[in-house]
């Protein structure tokens, strides 16, 4: 089976861009499983269900929806073994641009619009950074020259990925990215597998379940900002 | 060349490779080397705080290797492509009712061909096909050669050397920037030198094609439509190599048409425009006429319809001089 893993900042694109991608596929002739993984509620499972696939929804609640990816992609590789499925696909957010759920020799693909400003691409991290493929979508809605200085922004960001345009209102371009998504390491397994790079931490006396404001109630991995008057 | 960069000093880097800046500026902490200019690349990425890098999402021991592939790519990216473009040809598919369409046409640089039809007939489709290089696998079942040939499936990914450049019917800025540094970065995302020259020859035909005068501090996002149109076209003449320009309804408001196809015309581009406007479409030498999301046919402009368009035109001016008078405060 080969998983794909999907990331990128809310309302990117992500689903829509999967949406038409998972048509790519079956036309391919290929079977397709979907897990979402969101923090508070998704709407999307509706959405993927609408495509007759199989399709898993994880929701991180209190936890960081990273820490909970990675915590849970065993699991959904095995529900899409069950499924016996040629592709897994896993849609997460990165909520604050420093996660990333990439996987080394996994196939990892981050979704991004032109929306976002030129500085946007320098501002996010791992997951744009270590992506293989890097999808740019909106791009119908700015100019032929904002979509150029986007996407060299994006390639002195990433100098190895491939840059995609998808429009995922049409779902243009999702025909090739399919044809690449062929290419990608099959796995019989991830256990033992690694991240591309390590998750923020997130281990201090707030993770627990402090409210209250001040020094003597921070314990454990806390960082001060530093002001250079 | 590039592999023995990392242990040139970042003095001399930084001097020679201006645009290193904005890899230092993403990867790096620490920025700009104060202290640290006289030591080596590979020395200045050990020198960095590890754990301060984690913290931007940089691995230390990547640096040097995605340094040099940044390097690379800057330095692929500067090549200036020679297209070769002899020929693009579009051999018909089918149409919405899976009618095969029977045609093909064949452009050559300098050509200008209208595309005429009724709105949601199509038109943007076969823009669309042409920009992706369709190969049989759009809903069209299109295909797109050059010079006779299937054009390799790179082009299509390439973001470095675009062979389509697209003028499409939003053409919104959103890009928080003045008239000045947008153009200057287009440049630099482009690898243009004499990029103070360019911003100079692009203002001054984007003025030309405005009617209203833009100057160099406006933000890209305050322009009146008419000058966005004016400043993309003059961009598009001026900085795009891309030998291909497919134009999605240039709008009556606010610019020359005449002139601005008159400017990537003379660039020796190969330029397709959907119009619904006659004085356009009858510009052209060829047009093709959509119907049902198929091609229905390609029609020569006769010598009768080019001497009705000097009749179309007098009347555009005529009435281009009332829409002036009045905008100035005039009466009659």
């Amino acid at each position: 089976m080969r998983l794909i893993t999907f990331s990128g900042p809310p309302s990117s694109g992500k689903t829509s861009v999967i949406i038409s991608t998972i048509r790519a596929l079956k036309n391919n002739g290929a079977d397709v499983a979907v897990v979402k993984m969101d923090c508070l509620t998704s709407d999307d499972k509706e959405l993927y269900q609408k495509e007759n696939v199989p399709v898993g929804v994880g929701l991180s609640g209190n936890l960081c929806p990273d820490h909970f990816f990675i915590t849970n992609i065993e699991e959904c590789f095995e529900w899409g073994i069950k499924k016996r499925v040629d592709y897994l696909i896993t849609e997460s957010a990165g909520l604050c641009n420093r996660c990333s759920p990439h996987i080394s020799g996994v196939m990892a693909v981050c979704v991004i619009d032109n929306l976002m400003g030129i500085n946007t691409p320098k501002k996010i991290g791992p997951m744009l950074k270590m992506a293989d493929i890097v999808i740019i979508t909106k791009g119908d809605i700015v100019s032929q020259a904002e979509r150029e200085v986007f996407a060299f922004k994006v390639r002195q960001a990433n100098s190895k990925c491939l840059i995609l345009n998808v429009n995922g209102i049409t779902g243009q371009g999702c025909t090739e990215f399919a044809t690449i998504l062929a290419q990608a390491q099959e796995h019989d397994a991830v256990t033992g597998e690694k991240l591309r790079f390590s998750m923020p931490a997130a281990v201090c006396s707030y993770c627990l379940g402090e409210k209250k404001i001040g020094k003597e109630y921070q314990l454990g991995n806390t960082r001060k900002v530093e002001f250079h008057d | 060349m590039i592999n023995s960069i990392p242990g040139e000093k970042i003095a001399i880097i930084l001097k020679t490779y201006a645009y290193c800046h904005d890899f230092f500026d993403a990867m790096v902490v620490d920025y700009p080397p104060k202290d640290k200019y006289h030591l080596t690349v590979k020395e200045y990425f050990e020198s960095l705080d590890s754990y301060e890098l984690q913290t931007k999402g940089v691995e230390q021991e990547d640096l040097v290797g995605q340094f040099v592939s940044f390097l690379e790519n800057m330095e692929e990216r500067q090549k200036s492509v020679q297209w070769n473009i002899e020929s693009l040809t579009i051999i018909g598919g089918q149409n919405k009712h899976g009618e095969q369409e029977n045609v093909s046409i064949c452009l050559k640089p300098g050509d200008v061909v209208s595309i005429v039809g009724p709105t949601g007939s199509g038109k943007s489709r076969l823009l669309g096909d042409i920009e992706w290089l369709a190969q049989g696998d759009t809903p069209t079942k299109r295909r797109i050669l050059i010079n006779e040939t299937i054009p390799p499936q790179s082009w299509r990914f390439s973001i470095e050397h675009k062979l389509v450049a697209q003028l499409s019917q939003n053409m919104n800025f959103v890009m928080d920037l003045t008239v000045e540094e947008f153009i200057k970065m287009h440049g630099e995302s482009r690898m243009i030198c004499d990029i103070e020259e360019k911003i100079r020859l692009i203002l001054e035909k984007a003025n030309e094609l405005a009617g209203e005068e833009i100057s160099l501090d406006t933000p890209v996002t305050a322009l009146s439509g008419g000058q966005s149109r004016a400043l993309m076209i003059a961009d598009t003449a001026f900085l795009s190599s891309s030998p291909i320009v497919l134009i999605d309804e240039i709008e009556n408001a606010g610019i020359d048409r005449k002139i601005a196809i008159s400017l990537l015309v003379t660039n020796e581009k190969i330029v397709l425009i959907a119009t619904h406007d006659p004085v356009l479409a009858l510009s052209a030498e060829r047009r093709i006429v959509i119907k049902n999301g198929g091609i229905e046919k390609i029609i020569e402009t006769s010598r009768n319809e080019k001497e009705h368009l000097h009749e179309l035109e007098a009347l555009n001016q005529k009435l281009m001089n009332y829409r002036e008078l009045l905008r100035t405060g005039g009466s009659f």
